[in-house]
This record gives C-alpha cells, sequence and structure tokens, in this order.
C-alpha cells in the first residue's frame, strides 16, 4: 500500500512520518517514533491506555488513524516534564502512590491532564468521570483520584 | 421488592511461597569500584515493588543507604536461580537469599577495612551512610567508596557475596498425612456491607473493612497501597471478574474490557485499611508475603454479607445478579 506523509506537532517538535493507510497513531508514535509513552492495553478503544491529547482533546490514539492527524498538536505524557521538573500531576501520582506496574499511567495522567485544563478545581465525581475510560488493574483507583485531587490543589495554590 | 442490606465476616490465613518440590530462590552481590552494591536476581518486579524492597533489604544488611544499592533483574537466563515471583514469596524468598549474600559481601568489606586501617575487622562496624568506623573510636574511619577502590585496585579482593534460600521439600507422614506445606503465614480478616436489590440481583458494596497481619511491613507506603488494591481487586473477583461464567461450558465467557467486567473507578466501596506487623521467624526482617492474600477475604466475607441480606447462599463466583435472582427463585419455590 501507498505510503503518506504526515507532520504534526508531537510535545512541541515538528514529526514528519511516512505511514501506510491505515496505521493508528498508537503505532506511528509507539513504533516509528519511538515515543512509547502512550501503551496499547486493548488497540479497540477500552481500556484508555493509549490516550494522548491532540489539539487539547483527550483522544484514544489506538482508534485515531496517524494520516489524519496532519497539522495537529499531539501531548503524551514523556512530554510533560519541563526541564527535568516533574509535572504536578506526575509529582502527585508519585505521593501518592497511584502506580504500581504504571501499565495504565500515562493514559491516567493525560486524562487528567485534560479535566484540569478545563476544569482546575473539580469535585470528586468530575475526577471519577474523567477516569472512568480507563482501566487499572493494580491499584483499586482510590489513590489515583486522589492525585488527582492533589494536583488540582497544588495547581490552584500556585495560580493564587 | 425492596433493596436489603447485608453484612458478613471472614477470615483467612494465607501461606507465604509454595512446597511443590523445594522452593529456592538464589541472589547474587557485588561491589562497583566506587563502592554501589549490585544485587543480581531472576525475581521479577511486577510492579509490587520487588526492587525497592530488595535495595532496602541488602542496604540494611551491608550497612550502606538504600540509593547506594542497584537491583538487577534483567535475565532470568543468566541471572540466579528463581522460582519466579508468585504465591506471594518474592519479598520472604528472594529477600532472604539478598540478606545472606549481603552478609558474605559485608564480611569481606569489614576485612578490606581492616587491612586499611591496621584493625581487626570484628572491630568495625558501619555507620549506614556510607562509612566503616572503629567501634568506640569513630574517628578512625574509611569510607566504602576508598574500601571498593582498595578492593579492587590495590588488594585484588572482590566484595561479593552468595546467596540462597531454600525452603525444602515436605513430604506428607504416611500414617497420618500430616506435612508442612508452608513455614510462615499471613491473615486477614474482612467485614463487608452489601445492598442487595432483590428485584434485580445487583449487589452495592457499601464498605469493606480489612485487617491485614502482614509480619513487619518492610515499606509501609507500599504495603499499603498493594493491600488497598488488592482489596478492590477481591471485591472484583466476588461480584465480578470471570472469563467462564458458566463454566465448565465456555459460552459467553468475556473477550475484551467491555465485557470481562471490574469494577470502575465510579464502583468503589469505602474501603478501610488496618495493618497488624507480627514478625514471622524465618522472614528477612520479619516479612511475610502480603500480595495474593489480600485479596482474598473479601470473598467470603461479600458472599457472607449476601446471605445476611437476601437468605441466599451462593457458592459458585462471581455472585452475579443472575445466579442470585435464580436462587431467589428457587427459595421461593421452596
Ligand atoms: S489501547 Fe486504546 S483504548 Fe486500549
Ligand atoms: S498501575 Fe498497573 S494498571 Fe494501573
Amino acid at each position: 500500500m501507498a505510503k503518506v506523509p504526515v507532520q504534526f506537532t508531537l510535545n512541541g517538535s515538528e514529526k514528519a512520518e511516512f505511514v501506510e493507510g491505515g496505521t493508528t497513531l498508537l503505532h506511528a508514535l509507539r513504533d516509528k517514533i519511538g515515543d512509547t509513552s502512550p501503551k496499547g492495553g486493548c488497540h479497540q478503544g477500552t481500556c484508555g491506555a493509549c490516550s494522548v491529547i491532540i489539539d487539547g482533546e483527550l483522544k484514544l490514539s489506538c482508534l485515531t488513524l496517524a494520516e489524519t492527524c496532519g497539522g495537529t498538536d499531539i501531548r503524551t505524557t514523556s512530554g510533560l516534564a519541563e526541564a527535568g521538573v516533574l509535572h504536578p500531576l506526575q509529582r502527585a501520582f508519585l505521593d501518592a502512590f497511584a502506580t504500581q506496574c504504571g501499565f495504565c499511567t500515562p493514559g491516567m495522567i493525560m486524562a487528567a491532564k485534560v479535566l484540569l485544563d478545563h476544569t482546575p478545581n473539580p469535585s470528586r465525581d468530575e475526577v471519577v468521570e474523567a477516569l472512568s475510560g480507563n482501566i487499572c488493574r493494580c491499584t483499586g483507583y482510590e489513590p489515583i483520584i486522589q492525585a488527582v485531587l492533589t494536583a488540582a490543589r497544588a495547581n490552584s495554590q500556585n495560580a493564587a | 421488592m425492596a433493596i436489603r442490606r447485608g453484612r458478613g465476616v471472614a477470615a483467612i490465613n494465607y501461606p507465604t511461597g509454595m512446597n511443590l518440590g523445594g522452593d529456592p530462590t538464589q541472589a547474587l552481590v557485588h561491589s562497583t569500584p566506587t563502592g554501589n552494591f549490585m544485587v543480581t536476581l531472576s525475581s521479577v518486579d511486577l510492579g509490587q515493588g520487588l526492587k525497592q524492597i530488595m535495595a532496602q533489604i541488602c542496604a540494611e544488611t551491608i550497612g550502606v543507604p538504600t540509593d547506594r544499592v542497584i537491583i538487577d533483574t534483567a535475565d532470568t537466563d543468566t541471572g540466579p536461580h528463581c522460582m519466579g515471583t508468585f504465591a506471594s514469596r518474592g519479598t520472604h524468598r528472594a529477600g532472604n537469599a539478598v540478606i545472606q549474600a549481603a552478609k558474605e559481601a559485608r564480611q569481606v568489606m569489614l576485612e578490606v577495612a581492616a587491612e586499611e586501617l591496621e584493625v581487626n575487622a570484628s572491630d568495625l562496624e558501619t555507620d549506614g551512610e556510607g562509612n566503616i568506623l572503629v567501634k568506640g573510636a569513630p574517628q578512625k574511619s574509611i569510607s566504602i567508596f576508598d574500601v571498593a577502590l582498595s578492593a579492587h585496585f590495590k588488594r585484588g579482593r572482590s566484595i561479593s557475596g552468595r546467596g540462597m534460600f531454600l525452603i525444602p521439600r515436605s513430604y506428607p507422614e504416611k500414617e497420618t498425612g500430616a506435612m508442612k506445606p508452608s513455614t510462615c503465614y499471613a491473615h486477614a480478616c474482612t467485614v463487608a456491607e452489601v445492598e442487595v436489590d432483590d428485584e434485580t440481583g445487583e449487589v452495592t458494596v457499601l464498605t469493606v473493612k480489612n485487617i491485614f497481619e502482614i509480619g513487619r511491613a518492610l515499606n509501609p507506603r507500599m504495603v499499603e497501597q498493594q493491600l488497598v488494591g488488592g482489596s478492590w481487586m477481591g471485591i472484583s473477583h466476588a461480584l465480578y471478574e470471570t472469563t467462564e461464567p458458566y463454566y465448565p461450558n465456555r459460552d459467553h465467557g468475556g473477550t475484551d474490557f467491555n465485557q470481562y467486567l471490574m469494577p470502575g473507578p465510579g464502583d468503589l466501596a469505602e474501603t478501610e485499611i488496618i495493618v497488624l506487623e507480627r514478625p514471622s521467624a524465618d522472614g528477612p526482617y520479619g516479612a511475610k508475603g502480603p500480595g495474593e492474600m489480600c485479596a482474598n477475604p473479601q470473598i467470603p466475607a461479600v458472599a457472607n454479607a449476601v446471605f445476611d441480606a437476601v437468605g441466599v447462599r451462593i457458592d459458585t463466583l462471581p455472585i452475579t445478579p443472575e445466579r442470585i435472582l435464580r436462587a431467589l427463585k428457587a427459595q421461593s419455590a421452596n
């Protein structure tokens, strides 16, 4: 099959790739570009581990075709830390022991980031709703919910 | 038709590791030229924190800070033998092997330090911060960094140790069948409160109160995170998860996350965890294996709570609305 060129911004830097028609963004990110932070848990839109942010919106990269991403701004968990300083969400996940095997963590953090970008002071119910498309085998979710609430408080204190 | 409340309790004991044909784990420890310590294992960290715990155990035994220890679990082809990470055995088996290896390495380290300081090795102690001191005369000291350099470049010694932990196979006595399947047991008790809708058969778990007796908690925060996740998983096993809902018939098994159900972040019961520490006799620094045990007591506790709520005994897992409704129907037919 003919390859198609696609260009987008990944965590602030320009990327250009030739992909086969039908290639998922998940596959392009992990196996062509080498950003392995999005995980493939199910490849069919049911686990959330592959979540990325495209033009500010939460998307499942396993259900997004790479060729449709031309000109977009894509963010993944590997781009969150700035100059070696962890993003408040990453810090909060560590402090709350909200990660064990870590497979769900990048997707959880992406989902939480989109929530906090739109709703800086979410209620517990809003956090639960935002995470409800993401599956975790290990933590029982409560530490993750607590981490997101803590990150939200840290953000609002910095803003104040 | 009504929502009915019930409360159930269950207590368990749970063996650490298994004992079919003997249960060994081995470990190797060696120092780098700059006095860091490398632990080589074939045991695997699945996210439960084995690397952190082994680093703590090695550091405690040798007498160095934890960040001076590097854990290598890279390769089961080339590493020392381990039966594996399962049966709640990782901390207990690998931890004991690491202690033995670290003790031998510590002895060589002290011998090299003794030569450098011109004293007896038995007169030396570690300060836990990377130095070796003469007991009673701490002004006379040498850093472990310098000891390692000396061992490597001057004295030609390998600061290293071999560790082995084996629970030997236990054979049943011919007359009585008595045997020792395990040397170490963790314990737990759970009280679960549920609501059962006797029209739909749906169960909502309101609260789960767990108490776990796990030997010594070598890293209390990591123990807690495992117990919280385990308690959730126990509820999941009790009410949701199965690949074969009509076993032995394989039909209708969930094939993806839309059908293979687990409680999500919106379905959490109010959960309480209490840890009791009663150090075990043969565990590394008193530890036992809390890994699998922590997801067990919730299951019979929920089954008992369902019985308390609607008076039917569900003896097949998971306790689905369908099973409850069928049991209620059978009950009212009698
Ligand atoms: S891998 Fe995309 S939702 Fe599971
Ligand atoms: S930490 Fe293992 S799946 Fe969430």
